[in-house]
């Protein structure tokens, strides 16, 4: 619409402003007051905090917040843990989505629809009630312990409620679907002839798969990753409901930070230190994305 | 043909350049009432940029548009007396044939019986009056061009814009589309401007033709014009099959000029009028269609003649092509009407045969 | 192939397991007589009737679908306008900060989102006096910022795989910008519009994190209703919620799957 960029302009002005405004205000104005917050002292009083300026009209602003995350030991293993954990249910949902995956992208056109709207189905039923529905399974009372505890496996139950296992369990369960859809999404578009094209010119299967299959299906797996390790590294329900006392993800401990402790900059400074965390894996993804696109 | 006082769109030095880019390169053409007018060249060449100025969806970096003596540089495209058909036909998929032919006019704020009307006239014209009410998924690929032409004529435009109005069908179908643009042509004495890869269609269909090469003009001219008298090696080659000698011009007379043309080791006449000097570089260029085969010395003592071999043969029916390898060692192609029919050859591989040409077939080409 | 497809069957069986033991587990213990709710005590339809007998619950999902229904819309209209802008209007000034600024809430992490606005809110009544209270309006609010994100990122691909010349050619036959988008654009998106407030809805139903921060006392949503419930363990009339859900998602996504392969086939 080369043509309307010189007339209609108010149509047109009408378009760009409307959404541009509300994400300024509603999105690039709350984390420009996150990061004033963030390097702010709290006191107690009504807003929490102290004003970036003094009654003089000077800057008063303050690293301490930033200084004490660095410092403090319990930040640390926190951020450590999140990474972790976070990486660890990145793994076991590749490891059980790729061959999934790929299972779909060749089955039978009807299986197929089939099959991929089994993995939508539960992104569409609450992410709450899936996480509880973990919770009755894990218990103590549970329904797996009760089945060990029948087949005569164990004689008494195995403490998995309310342990790292549990939530590392919870993160693949809820993000599992994230990595299927676009390892299938790469899988689907590969023309099959090419592994069998590979396999004409003398490459056994396994062969065949590293060498062509896998590099064909890169951007697919490092998107799928990538959105299961974002969430997963902020993640605050599933730590909550399945995680013992000592679950501290970092989205947990700004959520305790912010609500139990009362300490906004803290809490603020905590939200900033995981947004830098992420930048690197965010800033990659949106690239593979738009390469995605633009190839497309 | 052209009425040059008074002629319907006058483009002046028009331009248009993305980036570093520069898609069209200052082109001047008048193009005259009811004209049929193509413009030929291969991919990026700049024909699309420019139809798209014509329309008004992309504005030029520098220059002018007038169509009918109003200047429509910076009208937009829903101001200007011109349609256009496009290349995907852009037949709208919500809307049925009537709907589609009608858009047009509803937008006009045509009168309700007017529309009915017109859109009757125009699904005669275009031979889908049991279709009016068809989805367009329901549309053959001829189908849905016609529905795109109506829907671009209905608005009796002054000028009908054509993006490769043919390339999206076959081969047959393509043969009988073009021969019904041209009637309808005839019949509305609308002006079209057509641009085209394909050299055949532009021969057929065209009152004039535009050859164009990055960005620029390289001849305008009638299609006769343009495959017998090329003014460049580019346009020579473009247009059919052409054979080229490099020579230097070694006399100008009143007649024509002599070429001294070092790999064929002999002198080639052109007959014409050639601003060239002596000693200057120039090519020499003959159509395979106007070289004669035979195998005895030919005795016309003005016309070009070589001795060659038979490479190679090959009998499309109506024709029979020949590729000869000169004396020198140069390969050149010759073609021959088959109007007599016989299962002999005539000539058989590897035979000594003469090929001969008249100057008056040679053209002379500068750049 | 076939060496492989024992393995591939055996992970695609072990896979779909893995999704679906819990949530038909859930099922099952919604039937369960029993105040306990992991320990069997037979048959029983009870804790569905309770549901609907608790006020709470019911408070709590009418909010849910009003910020839902509101915020899918809005979303809709920002989102679709967002993703117009994106694909159809070339270079325009600060087109990067705004790609970055509307696709950046699909991969925020939720407590980020809900803090910043929590903040913004709090803020903007300190210094204009509003909002007044904190509820409906904060989290439809926050529910639009990014649920809009998801919206244009389809409508944008919608577009992106559309024909271009359609628009031309509708302006080329005298239709003006403006008139365009109605008589052309809109109508070809409509399906992807509709998948985007589909989706909004459901992340808006769906959010537990982002309506805590910024909802204020009083005003719960049901997953916040839930969460306060779950949080002290495994409840029987939560698992008969859940089986509601688990139905109304199976029987609406199974329908939508029959119809489109109907009309595929056809």
């Amino acid at each position: 619409m080369a043509g309307a960029t010189q007339h209609d302009t108010l149509w047109q002005r009408i378009t760009i402003a409307v959404p541009y405004l509300w994400l300024l205000v509603f999105f690039l104005l709350p984390f420009a007051i996150i990061l004033k917050i963030s390097l702010a002292d709290p006191i107690i009083a009504q807003p929490p905090f102290t004003p970036s300026f003094d009654q003089h009209g000077d800057l008063a602003i303050t690293a301490d917040n930033f200084l004490f995350l660095l410092t403090d030991k319990l930040y640390a293993v926190t951020y450590l843990k999140s990474v972790l954990l976070a990486a660890a249910a990145t793994i076991l949902s590749l490891a059980l989505g790729f061959p999934i995956a790929y299972g779909i992208a060749r089955s039978s056109p009807a299986t197929r629809s089939l099959l991929l709207l089994l993995i939508i189905l539960p992104f569409w039923i609450s992410f709450l009630l899936r996480v509880y529905a973990w919770m009755g399974l894990l218990n103590n009372h549970g329904v797996i312990n009760n089945s060990l505890l029948w087949l005569g496996l164990i004689d008494q139950p195995i403490q998995m409620m309310y342990t790292d296992f549990a939530v590392f369990i919870g993160l693949t369960y809820s993000y599992l679907p994230f990595l299927v859809l676009p390892v299938y999404a790469t899988l689907e578009r590969m023309d099959e002839d090419l592994v069998e094209a590979a396999l004409d010119l003398g490459a056994s299967r396994t062969r065949a798969f590293w060498d062509i299959t896998w590099p064909l299906a890169r951007p697919g797996v490092i998107a799928g990753c990538l959105l299961v390790f974002i969430p997963a590294m902020g993640e605050y329900v599933i730590p909550y409901l399945l995680g013992g006392p000592d679950a501290l993800l970092i989205g947990r401990v700004l959520f305790d930070e912010f609500y139990v402790n009362r300490d906004w900059p803290l809490a603020s400074a905590v939200a900033v230190m995981l947004l830098l965390l992420l930048v690197v894996p965010i800033v990659f993804l949106q690239r593979s994305q738009t390469r995605e696109t633009g190839a497309a | 043909m052209t009425d040059t006082a008074n002629p319907l769109i006058r483009i002046a030095g028009l331009s248009k350049s993305f980036g570093d880019f520069v898609a069209v390169d200052d082109i001047h053409l008048d193009i005259g009432r009811s004209e049929l007018f193509s413009i030929l060249g291969g991919s990026g060449c700049g024909k699309s940029t420019l139809l798209r100025m014509l329309a008004g969806f992309e504005t030029p970096s520098a220059g002018k548009v007038e169509i009918d003596g109003i200047d429509v540089t910076h009208l937009p495209p829903y101001e200007r007396p011109v349609n256009m058909m496009f290349q995907s036909y852009a037949v709208f998929p919500h809307m049925n044939v009537e709907k589609n032919i009608a858009y047009g006019l509803r937008k006009d704020r045509v009168g309700k019986h007017e529309i009915a009307r017109r859109v009757d006239d125009m699904l005669e014209l275009v031979q889908l009056g049991d279709f009016r009410q068809r989805k367009t998924d329901q549309l053959s690929g001829g189908q849905l061009q016609r529905v795109a032409l109506a829907r671009a004529l209905i608005k009796r435009p002054k000028v009908l814009l054509l993006d490769e109005p043919l390339a999206a069908l076959d081969k047959k179908l393509r043969e009988r589309t073009q021969f019904e643009l041209m009637n309808i042509q005839d019949e509305l004495g609308i002006t079209f401007v057509v641009v085209t890869h394909d050299q055949e269609e532009a021969m057929t269909l065209s009152s004039r033709i535009a050859v164009m090469n990055e960005g620029r003009f390289l001849q305008v001219g009638e299609p006769k014009e343009i495959y017998e008298y090329p003014c460049n090696r580019f346009v020579a080659n473009f247009i059919g099959t052409i054979n080229t000698f490099e020579g230097t011009v070694a006399s100008v007379d009143p007649d024509g000029i002599s070429i001294q043309c070092e790999e064929l080791g002999s002198t080639l006449r052109a007959v014409g009028d050639y601003a060239v000097a002596v000693g200057q570089a120039v090519g020499v260029a003959v159509r395979p269609e106007k070289i004669f085969i035979s195998r005895s010395e030919p005795e016309d003592l003005y016309d070009a003649r070589l001795r060659g071999i038979v490479d190679d043969q090959g009998y499309l029916g109506n024709l029979s092509l020949y590729r000869v390898r000169l004396e020198s060692g140069k390969m050149i192609q010759v073609s021959s009407q088959n109007r007599r029919r016989s299962s002999k050859r005539f000539v058989e591989w590897d035979d000594e045969i003469w090929i001969s040409w008249q100057p008056l077939s040679a053209v002379v080409l500068v750049d | 192939m076939q060496k492989r497809s024992l393995f591939i069957l055996s992970t695609l069986a072990f896979g779909y397991a893995f999704l679906y033991i819990p949530l038909i587990s859930v099922v099952i213990y919604s039937f369960n007589d029993s105040n306990l709710a992991t320990i069997w005590g037979g048959f029983s339809t009870r804790w569905y009737g309770e549901l609907f007998r608790n006020d709470q619950i019911l408070d709590a999902m009418f909010l849910s679908l009003r910020i839902a229904a509101t915020a899918a819309t809005l979303a809709t209209v920002l989102g679709t306008m967002a993703g117009l802008l994106l694909a159809r209007f070339g270079n325009f000034r600060g087109r990067t900060v705004f790609s970055g600024m509307i696709t950046s809430p699909l991969v925020m992490p939720e407590v980020i989102t809900g803090l910043s606005l929590l903040l913004l809110f709090v803020s903007l009544k300190q210094y204009f006096g509003w909002p007044d209270q904190r509820g409906f309006g904060t989290i439809t609010i926050a529910h639009t910022t990014f649920a809009m994100a998801y919206v244009a990122v389809i409508v944008r691909s919608r577009l992106a795989a559309m024909d271009e010349s359609l628009e031309e050619a509708a302006m080329d036959l005298g239709g003006r910008p403006f008139r365009v988008v109605f008589d052309i654009t809109l109508p070809l998106i409509a399906p992807a519009m509709i998948a985007g407030w589909l989706l909004a809805f459901t992340l808006s139903l769906d959010d537990l994190v982002i309506a805590s921060f910024v909802s204020g006392p009083g005003a719960s949503t049901l997953p916040m209703y839930i969460f306060s419930k779950v949080k002290l363990g495994v409840t029987p009339d939560i698992n008969a919620l859940a089986s509601i859900f688990i139905l109304i998602v199976s029987t609406g996504l199974l329908i939508a799957w029959a119809t489109l392969r109907k009309s595929r086939i056809r």
